[in-house]
């Protein structure tokens, strides 16, 4: 009986733990945002399943119905939906004008690139490039 | 006079359409400035009508406290209400010619509807009553913010712009979930109603678990110790008037979240006696203050060692907090608002730097002191009231940490808070040094600031000053805060 109970709630979890892998493991800024809103759908659905009331039905006025699911929570993750579509779209324009400033949206090839432009700053030749690479 | 709660997040918010919608720089510019300064005036009666009559709470579209959202203003709120409009009106005043330098023409009123964006996100954060208002004030922010650091010349800061969105992102996600465990077991978001429910059902593993979440959470948006990657990258290559307000206001209103889900939703008992939270924000307070003072030591980009001094200060307030005392939290919270006077006042002073060399390293500082005195001389007075000198306020948040420490006879702790400020004399020194000891290099026609840059920088360094001398409004206020907090009658 646990289990189907709390079903949900270790999709959440694996979810959750998968998108916040994703995050930190991947170098690709876009695989990163992606696992960020994988991140983020665990936390709706955690939401969503908080509101279910077993053997509820939608909270519709309805008569000979009595047991309804609670809406609040559903409304809430409606709010923080379109902050994790506003978070995307943020992101992936960030992206885009990485991409346009370094030519690559590899994480360690533009922290490369970085250190570079340290060592320029400091000694003139580009004899460090390959060492920063590694 | 009953709707100042929700004007002062309402005019920046509304502001921020008009912005775009005018689409011309000087214009955008004045709306943005007339806005903030409106707003102002509305923290300040704000200020003037609590301590007149005590907490006011405004309910909005006027649904009941618990079931519609309460906007709650009481000594703290209201307090940091004044910090974040100030520091935003003053850095809106001097923004506009550094702007028209960091910023091409065309996005110049994108950037002021950006910057009030993330103004009103704060100020939202800082009026709301309900914990779910928090997260929505908190994102509104956050992607302002984000946005805003992207606008930095250097290329850098793009890639310190996602850094922070990713960080920043998992951050809020983490009070999100916090929010929903409490949620979950008491079924409400008001904030009074969360701290009066939560005493029953605090001793579940559902709402500890939410409470290691949001403290995660909030960790990330302070900046607190190990979380603090985020910063020095972001402040660093951010437009100047970008660094300077964010450096004043943001990680303030993470204290003051802090301190309202911490001490007033959980309350005393829950965060303290049953988790350990004081010793967590006394260790990571005290690892901040060393490591970050040390690390800004060794930086050749000014803005990336004042950067990295914000990551230490807000170690003292952390440490004020974690020792849970009403001093140490009247220190935490009189550091906040000492801090944002402090930080304004030199990351304005790189603004004029920048503006006039068009980089802050160290190498370009040498002989300032001769081509800009005024800036100079409001860098020095600024880094003296960093390193605590008596008669700025820098001494007064030092004073009353120490203090709090010695209350508590943690000797120790009190001496590392010292030699926290013995490493800030030695970075500041460096700039010293450079500016008023080096030849000026190659290009004697350097000028000062523009007046526009140097009155509120000034202003700020003015108000170092005076409220070192006369303290009676700051530490009044943030020990009446402190009271509120620890459960005194206030």
């Amino acid at each position: 009986m646990e289990l189907p109970g709390l079903y949900n709630y270790w999709v959440v979890v694996f979810l959750m733990m998968a998108g916040f892998y994703v995050v930190i493991s991947q170098g690709n800024l876009v695989k990163k945002l992606v696992g960020l809103g994988l991140f983020q759908a665990s936390v709706f659905i955690l939401y969503i399943t908080v509101g279910k009331v077993s053997g509820g039905a939608a909270p519709i006025a309805v008569e000979g119905i009595t047991s309804y699911s609670n809406p609040l929570p559903h409304v809430l993750i409606l709010t923080a939906i379109v902050v994790g579509v506003a978070t995307t779209a943020v992101g992936l324009a960030l992206v885009v004008r990485i991409y346009e400033a370094y030519g690559s949206v590899e994480e360690d090839e533009i922290h490369a690139q970085d250190l570079v432009e340290d060592d320029i700053s400091e000694d003139p030749p580009f004899t460090e490039s390959e060492v920063g690479k590694q | 006079m009953e709707h100042l709660p929700v004007l002062v997040v309402i005019i920046p918010l509304l502001t921020v359409p008009l912005c775009v919608l005018l689409d011309h720089p000087r214009l955008a510019w004045l709306a943005a400035l007339a806005s903030s300064w409106l707003s102002f005036a509305a923290a300040v009666g704000l200020v003037l009508q609590v301590s007149d009559t005590g907490p006011i709470s405004y309910l909005l579209g006027s649904w009941e406290a618990p079931w519609g959202i309460e906007y709650r203003i009481d000594v703290l709120a209201s307090y940091v209400l004044l910090i974040v409009t100030a520091m935003a009106a003053l850095v809106l005043f001097a923004a506009r010619e550094s702007v028209r330098k960091d910023i091409p023409e065309a996005r110049i009123s994108r950037f002021y509807a950006a910057f009030m964006l993330a103004f009103a996100g704060l100020a939202g954060i800082v009026a709301t009553g309900d914990a779910f208002n928090v997260f929505v004030f908190l994102e509104i922010s956050s992607l302002a913010t984000y946005a805003l650091i992207s606008m930095g010349k250097d290329r850098r800061a793009l890639s310190a712009a996602f850094n922070y969105l990713v960080m920043g992102t998992i951050g809020a996600t983490f009070i999100l979930i916090g929010i929903g465990f409490l949620y979950m077991m008491t079924g409400t978001l008001n904030m009074a109603d969360l701290a009066a429910r939560l005493p029953e059902v605090a001793d579940t593993r559902t709402v500890r678990a939410g409470f290691a979440f949001l403290a995660v959470g909030i960790g990330l948006k302070l900046a607190l110790f190990p979380l603090h990657l985020w910063l020095p990258n972001a402040y660093a290559y951010a437009p100047c008037s970008v660094t300077a307000f964010l450096a004043a206001t943001a990680t303030k209103v993470a204290v003051y979240l802090l301190l309202r889900f911490m001490l007033q939703i959980f309350g005393l008992d829950f965060s303290l006696v049953l988790m350990p939270l004081d010793t967590l924000l006394l260790v990571l307070g005290l690892i901040g203050i060393l490591s970050a003072s040390m690390v800004a030591v060794y930086q050749g980009n000014i803005k990336r060692m004042f950067a990295y001094s914000s990551v230490a200060q807000i170690g003292y307030m952390v440490l004020g907090v974690g020792l849970a005392t009403t001093t140490g939290i009247t220190s935490a919270i009189l550091h906040l608002f000492n801090h944002a006077l402090m930080k304004g006042a030199l990351f304005l002073a790189l603004g004029g730097i920048a503006y006039r060399i068009g980089s802050t390293t160290i190498q370009d500082f040498s002989g300032l002191g001769r081509t800009m005195p005024w800036t100079m001389a409001g860098i020095v007075l600024g880094g003296l009231s960093l390193i605590g000198i008596p008669s700025t306020v820098g001494f007064i948040s030092k004073w009353y940490l120490v203090l709090a420490t010695l209350e508590e006879g943690l000797w120790p702790v009190a001496l590392l808070v010292l030699i926290g400020s013995i490493l800030a004399v030695v970075y500041i020194w460096k700039l010293v040094e450079a500016a008023y000891f080096g030849t000026p290099e190659g290009n004697p026609e350097i000028k000062e600031a523009p007046l526009s840059m140097l009155v509120p920088m000034w202003a700020l360094v003015g108000a170092n000053i005076y409220f070192g001398i006369h303290t009676d409004l700051s530490v009044g206020l943030a020990s009446r805060a402190a009271a509120v907090l620890t459960g005194g009658a206030g």
